[in-house]
Parts: C-alpha cells; structure tokens; sequence
C-alpha cells in the first residue's frame, strides 16, 4: 500500500485497513485516538464499516452444525445479563484520547517518560504484533527525532504542534506517511509538543544527534 | 436486497423480545460463521464465536445507531473484532463511544434513505470487476495484511459518509 504524505485527516486506504482489522495493534491505536478527535475521518471509517456490513450480508452462509443447539445456548448466555445501559459518556477530560488511556491511564504526568537525549522523552505502549507505538514529548523547536521503519509512519499530535513542511499539524490531526518518504517534522517554537506515533518494522532511532544538529541549523 | 433488521434490534433493545433475536440469529449466525471461517477459523471455535457474536448483539442492542449504520454493518463489526481478537491475539483499539443517551432522533425518512444507500452499496459491490470485489473481500476476510490494499473506486460511499458526517454531527450538539 503506497501512500502519499497527507495531514489531518485518514486516506482511504488507511481507513479501509481499519475498517477491514487489518492494521496490527499499535497502527490502530493511533487511528483510534485520531477517530476520537476527527468526525469526519470517523464518517470515512465507518462508511468503510458499511462495506464490511455489505460483504457480510452477501456471503455464501456456512450452515450451523447444531443450529437449534447453539441458539439454546446462546439465549442461556444472555438470560445471564441484562441488556446494558446505554455507557455514560466518556469524554477525555486529560489531552489523552480514551483509546489510549486504556494503554497508558489518564495521567499524561504519570507516564513513565524517558529520555532519548537532546530534551526529547519517549514512552513506548506495550502492544502486541509488528509495530510499534510510543507518545514523544519534544522540546518547542526541535525535531522529532527519526527513526527507520519498513511500512507505514503515523503522528498524531496531542499538545502544541508540528510543522511537517508544508503543512503544520494540531492537536488531532495525523500525519500518515510510507517508508519512500523522508519528513522531518519539528516541534512548533511556542511550546512543547506531545504527540504520538507508530511506526512499522523495528523501533531504532537513527542518528539522533545529527538529525538534531540539521534542524538547529535550520531554525 | 435483504431485510431492514432495524426494528429486530430494537424490539431487543426495547422489550427484550427473544423471538425477534432468534430470526437474527436465524440469518446471522451462518454469515458469521461463513465470515469468520474465510479468515482461516475451524467450524467449532467459529460456531462459539457465533454464540459470543450474537451475545454481543444481546447486550449491547441499545448502542446500535440506525443513522450511522445498518444492523449487517453493526453485526461485521462485532464479529471483525472478535476475528481479531482470536486469530491474532490482539487488542482492538476503538475510538470513544459517543454520548447517545440524549439523541434527538433522525426522521424515519432519513433513516430509511440511510439504509437505502446501503442496499446500494451492496449492489454495487456485486457490479465491482471481478479482480477488485476479490481484493476487497481477502481484505474485509482477514486473508491479506493492510500493506497489500490497493486504492477502491467505484464504490457509492460519498452520500453514506455524508449522512454519518451529518448523524455525527447531530451527537455533538446534543452532547454538548
């Protein structure tokens, strides 16, 4: 799947991946937290879902083996509990998204933050499949810094904002790009910025310290 | 095109009516089962996850919203989740829920264009060539991974992402 550099708001192909459970943990993750943010991304993802629900109504059925048996035991199931409430509204009260709080809780300052040098911190969110997603909180000002991956790179900013040349990200919009792509976002100079992203293939910063040097050149 | 299931779903939301869950059961349970053994799952542990599908259905029939999908989309997306949960063994992130409680509800008129569009959208999958309808399928049947979508055209998804854009929208104002 080749995508090209775009900003705010999902590709298609992206929110189809979604919509198809394709995507491996961590990617999912980010677009979930996206999702929470963006309506009109959510609007794409769950027209996605109508495909989904088309398919389902168009399969060839695979009869059951015990249709009446399973039914039986199905209504036990259910007679077990009663049908639930419509859930009160969970709406974040802290910059992070709920889908993400599940990962990390509620506490942006109780995350175990680590340094990667150069003032940036880092926490990785343990998930399970191959990629990976960590939150980065980079100083105003500094490059978020780069790292090698084989597939997909996905940032969704969380405070303050990126300017990915040439466009700037907010908070709630997400920046997709493949492995054919070079960025270098940098942190915008009014303040820190928070941000989380996911990356495909191995987690290895690359040349940290002269990808650093490249930017405060430029600033 | 198929039946409306609507009103199933709410007959259970509403009354607990277990004759309307069994006819859902009747027609859902062999497509989830058919579903979920194209993602490479054995008859009985696809039989279970039928049980546990449906089940889901039972429980959370309340937060079924008929302007932002039919009842086969609600029902893939419960069933796509427990697929991942059993042949990958993992988390399936979900964004927030929204606030419904509250809801001033979309004109029955509106309702009905909404499932219209959906109908639609099943015929014009049937009318896809046959090489994208195959692609889309191993896509949505967990038999490739998201590096191998390639871009869909054709498909009448505009008007559907407008409607749940304008369903959206009508949640946030309530909620706030």
């Amino acid at each position: 799947m080749t995508v090209m550099p775009t900003t705010h708001c999902l590709p298609d192909k992206v929110a189809m991946a979604y919509a198809a459970g394709t995507l491996p943990e961590a990617l999912s993750i980010v677009v979930a937290s996206h999702l929470s943010m963006c309506d009109e991304s959510r609007a794409s993802v769950e027209g996605f879902d109508a495909v989904g629900g088309a398919l389902l109504n168009s399969i060839e059925p695979v009869r059951l083996e015990s249709d009446d048996n399973l039914l039986i035991s199905t209504l036990a199931l259910i007679r077990g509990g009663p049908i639930r409430e419509q859930p009160a509204p969970k709406e974040s009260e802290s910059l992070l998204p709920i889908p993400l709080q599940e990962y990390v809780g509620t506490d942006i300052a109780a995350v175990p933050w680590k340094s990667v040098g150069l003032g940036v911190e880092q926490v990785v969110v343990k998930t399970c499949g191959p990629a990976t997603v960590r939150l980065l909180k980079v100083p105003a000002g500094v490059a978020v810094p780069e790292h090698g991956h084989e597939g997909l790179e996905m940032t969704l900013v969380l405070q303050g904002a990126l300017i990915d040349h040439p466009s700037t990200l907010q908070r709630g919009d997400i920046s997709i790009v493949d492995q054919h792509c070079t960025h270098l976002p940098i942190a915008d100079i009014s303040s820190n910025c928070i941000c989380l992203t996911a990356t495909e293939g191995a987690l290895r910063f690359k040349s940290l310290s002269s990808k650093l040097a490249q930017v405060f050149r430029r600033i | 095109m198929g039946v409306d299931w609507t009103e199933h779903v709410q007959r259970i939301s509403e009354y607990g009516d277990e004759a309307a869950f069994a006819e859902l059961f009747h027609y859902f349970g062999p497509r989830i089962k058919a579903f979920l053994m194209r993602g490479g799952t054995d008859s009985t542990l696809a039989e279970e996850c039928v049980q546990d599908v449906m089940a889901t259905v039972w429980h959370k029939a309340k937060q079924f919203d008929p302007s932002r999908a039919s009842v086969s989309t609600w029902i893939y997306t419960i069933a796509r989740n427990r697929r991942i949960d059993i042949q990958r063994k993992q988390r399936r992130p979900e964004p927030e829920e929204l606030d419904r409680r509250y809801k001033e509800a979309a004109s029955q008129e509106e309702l009905i264009e909404f499932q219209q569009d959906c109908a639609k959208l099943g015929e014009a999958l049937k009318s896809l060539p046959k090489a994208q309808l195959e692609m889309i399928e191993r896509a949505y049947f967990g038999e490739m991974s998201h590096n191998e979508i390639s871009e869909v055209t054709g498909l009448p998804l505009g008007t559907i992402k407008s409607r749940i854009r304008l369903a959206l929208e009508r949640l946030r104002h309530q909620i706030k």
